[in-house]
């Protein structure tokens, strides 16, 4: 479904991604795992066409999304959803307005059948009931629910979520992850999950890339990465807090660096 | 060298940020089309940007009109030409303090309130979100408040200008006995309505694109955090009176140094 190839790309002097190419398919859970500033919010934002890889592509089903006209642009981003940290919820209209907003926006329906289709996107989230309140109302689980709700408005094929466990108390993450399971498979749709939490992510991902330091750093099934030989995977998948990466920051020898004042 | 560097690194930032300001009015005028065709977008964002500035307008424009009449008959009357105050209060309000004084006033009421809200919208992600849902905040954000300013403030203008003269006519002519017929009479036949009235509302029609423009442009190009967001706030109040100042002098040498 989509396909990444040779996708470089830098901030500042900084290489986020050096020459990856990876894989997404059709109807799996994909899982974009990673330590804290590897880029993985950053592949989102390419794959949905908000910024510019320096070189390589991005096809998603056959297209290059790179090389379309805002419009393609515009109409293939109707075929996917995206769920933001923050939710993104629009904070001056009602949950039941966010969800509707889209659906408005991209098509002429009565609004009579726009509330059949908000209910029902509220209902598959538990959320029929919070329609009618703010997003400033909502908790951080729910908020996440609402733009949950509103990424699959329009019925798009694939969805991606930019860390959606983050932040979150046991019972929303529960919640959470169970969604994301169930919605991938009465949905039948593609989902990209970029986390950081080994263990929710595990336990529903169908396939998962390990990326650091803008390569990637291991792949497969969680249960050929628990069964890794690379070192740094095993770090990262039993969260060690020492390994191949180190604990300490790189610095200057503790001693000389203590005693550097007395020197002086 | 060191000088040199910085002083070419600082040019290059600032022509990169009029470049993108550039490019962001262009997209703004392309989506005027969009904006037409929405009037409920653009109406809500005239209560926001103009209705909610009526107040402070009205308010200070008769303060403004009452000192002037003050001044205006103190100074004249050295001369014994209390009779022209009508003349001095209105000619200064319509060209000058009317056009000026109201687009300080926006800058710091709706400008500032423009560029939070949109600096906001992009830290949170609202702005990206849209455009994840196919839906260009260019044109159903941004667009709306830019034309509800660039409608606004020249109304607004005319308002402080109007309601001045009233203060004006309340602190001479009530307070400070000067001829009520000679206030009016006087400037009925000294203001022309092209040279000082047509001219002063083109000058407000050029600060209110020069304000919502800075406005928008600083909330959108903000940096998205906290200290981001207020930076850019600051900037907007302090950029958009600089070119207030600037282009009021330039429209003045313009219109009226050639007489």
């Amino acid at each position: 479904m989509i396909s990444i190839r040779n996708l470089t790309f830098s901030h500042g002097n900084r290489k986020i991604f050096d020459n990856i190419s990876l894989d997404i398919m059709p109807h799996k859970i994909t899982a974009i795992m990673g330590p804290s500033g590897t880029g993985k919010t950053t592949l989102l934002k390419l794959i949905g066409g908000q910024i510019k890889p320096d070189s390589g592509t991005i096809l998603i089903d056959q297209e290059n999304v790179h090389a379309l006209s805002r419009n393609k642009l515009f109409t293939l981003r109707k075929k996917m959803g995206m769920l933001f940290q923050s939710g993104a919820l629009l904070t001056d209209m009602s949950v039941y307005d966010n969800i509707a907003f889209p659906i408005r926006e991209h098509t002429k329906l009565p609004e009579s059948m726009i509330r059949t289709l908000v209910l029902m996107k509220l209902n598959a989230v538990g959320l029929r009931g919070a329609r009618d309140l703010m997003p400033s109302e909502l908790s951080g689980g729910m908020a996440r629910r609402v733009a949950m709700a509103r990424a699959l408005a329009l019925d798009p094929n694939m969805i991606m979520y930019d860390e959606p466990f983050t932040g979150q108390d046991p019972i929303s993450l529960g919640i959470l992850v169970k969604l994301i399971q169930t919605l991938n498979q009465t949905l039948d749709l593609t989902s990209i999950v970029v986390s950081h939490d080994v263990q929710e992510t595990a336990e529903i991902a169908d396939y998962i890339y390990l990326l650091s330091e803008g390569k990637i750093a291991g792949q497969g099934t969680p249960e050929e990465l628990s069964h890794s030989k690379s070192a740094w995977v095993q770090q990262f998948m039993q969260a060690k807090a020492d390994g191949p990466v180190p604990f300490h920051y790189p610095a200057n020898d503790f001693t000389t660096d203590l005693l550097a004042n007395t020197q002086q | 060298m060191n000088i040199f560097q910085s002083l070419g690194q600082s040019t290059l930032k600032a022509l990169a940020k009029l470049g993108r300001s550039s490019l962001f009015f262009i997209s703004l005028l392309m989506a005027l089309g969009y904006t037409l065709k929405r009037p409920n977008l653009l109406i809500k964002q005239l209560y926001n940007v103009g209705v909610l500035t009526f107040w402070l307008i009205c308010i200070s424009g008769l303060f403004v009109g009452m000192v002037l009449g003050l001044q205006g008959v103190y100074t004249l009357s050295t001369f014994g030409a209390e009779s022209s105050l009508g003349i001095m209060v209105a000619a200064s309000l319509v060209r000058e303090l009317g056009p000026v004084v109201s687009a300080l006033l926006f800058a710091g009421r709706a400008g500032s309130a423009l560029t939070a809200e949109v600096g906001l919208m992009k830290a949170t992600e609202q702005l990206s979100g849209m455009e994840m849902m196919a839906i260009d905040p260019l044109k159903y954000i941004i667009a709306p408040r830019f034309f509800a300013g660039f409608i606004s403030l020249p109304l607004l203008a005319a308002l402080f200008s109007a309601i001045g003269i009233i203060g004006g006519h309340l602190a001479g002519v009530e307070l400070l006995n000067v001829d009520a017929g000679a206030y009016w009479s006087q400037m009925q036949s000294s203001i022309d309505f092209y040279d000082d009235i047509v001219n002063g509302i083109i000058k407000s029609i050029i600060f209110a694109w020069l304000v919502s423009w800075i406005a928008l442009f600083e909330g959108y190009d903000a940096l998205p955090t906290s200290a981001g967001i207020s930076r850019a706030t600051t900037r907007t109040v302090v950029n958009s009176a600089f070119a207030i100042l600037l282009f009021d002098f330039l429209l003045t040498a313009l219109m009226f140094g050639a007489n």
